[in-house]
């Protein structure tokens, strides 16, 4: 029994919520390897090596592997995928869009967002928006899962002394282009791995607003900055801020909720934070039913202050 | 070009659902039920493409129970020319769903194909990604920008920190995320209009698909709750517990 897990990476460096993949894989039992699929990777293949649990990198590199499309990436795993009982992948926009391509060509059922490793083919997994909990068991003879970073500690990132074998690369197809991407470069913690996230709501108005009341407490915590998807929907916050059953799941050590009611679709991305506060002039706000500190003020008023003294 | 859409009935976005107490799953008797948010999403863009004159016929497919005939309507009433219902009482599973999909996709051959990106009952998020693994066409997942240019699909996609632009080649898979419309009302007289729009019944075995589940659910249970804290009374108060109790600033 041997696991296959599909890093993300730039090229250069691997992605946090890869660690969090291999801590999951080595719950299941056997060895854990590592696919590097990328180009001029060698680096990020290098630091794949150093994870500690990591058996083996199997390296591929290749033009069209660049960018990460799912066609590309699908074929090299499909090409080696024989020698693995569990392919394993992070539940993250890389993950999500590459996972059920393999278990399709494999003929599988895909197991999403695990949160447990109950056996190697039994597993807990969050359904209605984390208002259930299903324990599951995949009858086929390889699977194919993602797992939700909160739900696993990241494995460390040294320690290890894998060797890194290079595979020869499938060609890429021919059906899909990668044209360019236009990434918001901030200097903030990313929102999935933060240990703090500042959240604004709809109460916020504006972008403006967000700008104006929210940044100044996010830059002064460190933290990255979150939204709910009703400030998204009004278009005060871009969408790869959005925390919720659609959005992003985070588990920071403190998150702070400003102007944020708590619909059951924000709770599902949140309410596994180790400290939640609640900002909210609503005293009744179903916020405050997750929040372990509640502060009922007018967040104009109030985030401000905290920036002050925090 | 035609365009396919699928939709899914699922338990209503407002709805808290409750575990049952023998841990079969959750209660979904006299439960409101409606279509999935994205799948909304996504007859929407077909609508907006076919407004645009890009598509020329918008045909609406759902799996399931008789009762996913009132989804279709629902679809119908947006916009969507017509509706193949795929009747079963089975537990589909997103790649039995896919299956079915692949077989309806290869009857009708529609150049664009578009789902929403995740159910939020099961909260999958698969069923695009194995349609197109089926067929072998490119996929664009999360998608906040769709365009037909020269016979090619341009779309932009959500991604961490930002979107990326892609170029497919035709038939082409897209799964919605938020950003990429708003759909519309669905105004009474669109209602009535769907009455009378075609609406077809097919079984999976008439499509030649296994739909045997391949994973199975043994139990379903609550999740652990979370207790509400403390209210403090000012900033002050706040600041002081985080640096002091918690001790996370």
């Amino acid at each position: 029994m041997t696991s296959l897990v599909i890093a993300e990476h730039d090229n250069a460096s691997i992605k946090p919520a890869t660690l969090n993949a291999i801590t999951a894989a080595g719950k299941l039992g056997g060895d854990v390897h590592v696919l590097v699929a990328g180009f001029n990777a060698a680096s990020a293949a290098a630091a794949a090596a150093q994870i500690a649990g990591v058996a083996q990198v199997i390296h591929f590199d290749e033009a069209g592997l660049q960018n990460g499309l799912a066609e590309n990436v699908t074929a090299q795993v499909i090409s080696i995928a024989s020698n693995f009982s569990h392919i394993v992948f992070a539940a993250t926009p890389y993950g999500k869009n590459i996972a059920p391509r393999v278990a399709a060509k494999l003929d599988v059922g895909q197991i999403s967002d695990i949160t447990l490793v109950v056996s190697p083919n039994t597993f807990e997994r969050p359904i209605y928006a984390g208002n259930a909990i299903a324990i599951v068991q995949a009858t086929d003879a390889t699977k194919v899962i993602t797992v939700r970073t909160t739900g696993f500690d990241p494995a460390p990132e040294t320690g290890g002394s894998a060797s890194v074998a290079t595979a020869t690369a499938v060609a890429a197809a021919a059906s899909i282009q990668f044209l360019g991407s236009e990434i918001v470069k901030n200097d903030r913690p990313e929102l999935a791995s933060a240990k703090i996230i500042v959240s604004g709501g709809r109460a916020l108005g504006s972008s403006e607003k967000f700008t104006e009341v929210i940044f100044p407490l996010a830059d002064k915590l460190g933290a990255a900055m979150g939204a709910s998807r009703a400030a998204v929907d009004a278009g005060y916050a871009p969408n790869n801020w959005q925390v919720g059953q659609t959005g992003k799941i985070v588990a920071p050590q403190l998150y702070v909720a400003c102007g944020i009611s708590g619909a059951i679709q924000h709770l599902a991305g949140m309410k596994d934070s180790r400290v939640i506060v609640a900002i909210n002039k609503d005293a009744e706000a179903p916020i405050f039913s997750v929040a372990d500190y509640g502060l009922v003020a007018d967040l104009f008023e109030a985030v401000p202050d905290l920036v002050k003294a925090a | 070009m035609k365009a396919l859409v699928a939709v899914k009935r699922v338990v209503d976005y407002n709805v808290k659902v409750r575990v049952k107490s023998d841990g079969t799953g959750v209660d979904i008797a006299n439960v409101k039920m409606s279509m999935n948010p994205f799948d909304e999403i996504a007859v929407e863009e077909a609508v907006r493409l076919k407004e645009k004159g890009v598509v020329t016929e918008i045909i609406a497919v759902s799996c399931g129970v008789t009762q996913c005939q009132e989804t279709l309507r629902t679809a119908l009433a947006i916009g969507a020319d017509r509706a193949i219902l795929v009747e079963t009482a089975a537990d589909l599973q997103p790649l039995a769903v896919a299956k079915l999909l692949k077989a309806l996709v290869d009857k009708e051959q529609p150049g664009i194909i578009i789902l929403g990106k995740q159910a939020i009952d099961d909260d999958c998020n698969q069923t695009g990604q194995m349609l197109a693994a089926l067929g072998d066409w490119p996929q664009a997942t999360f998608t906040s920008k769709v365009a037909i240019e020269g016979g090619k699909l341009l779309a932009s996609r959500e991604v961490d920190g930002g979107s990326e632009n892609l170029s497919l080649t035709l038939p082409a898979v897209i799964t919605t995320d938020l950003r990429l419309n708003e759909p519309r009302y669905v105004t009474l007289p669109n209602i009535m209009k769907a009455k009378k729009k075609p609406l077809d019944t097919v079984k999976p075995e008439d499509l030649g698909v296994d739909v045997n589940p391949r994973i199975k659910t043994l139990k379903v249970t609550e999740p652990a709750g979370r207790k509400a804290g403390i209210k403090v009374v000012d900033v002050a108060a706040l600041v002081d517990k985080l640096k002091n109790e918690a001790k996370v600033i």
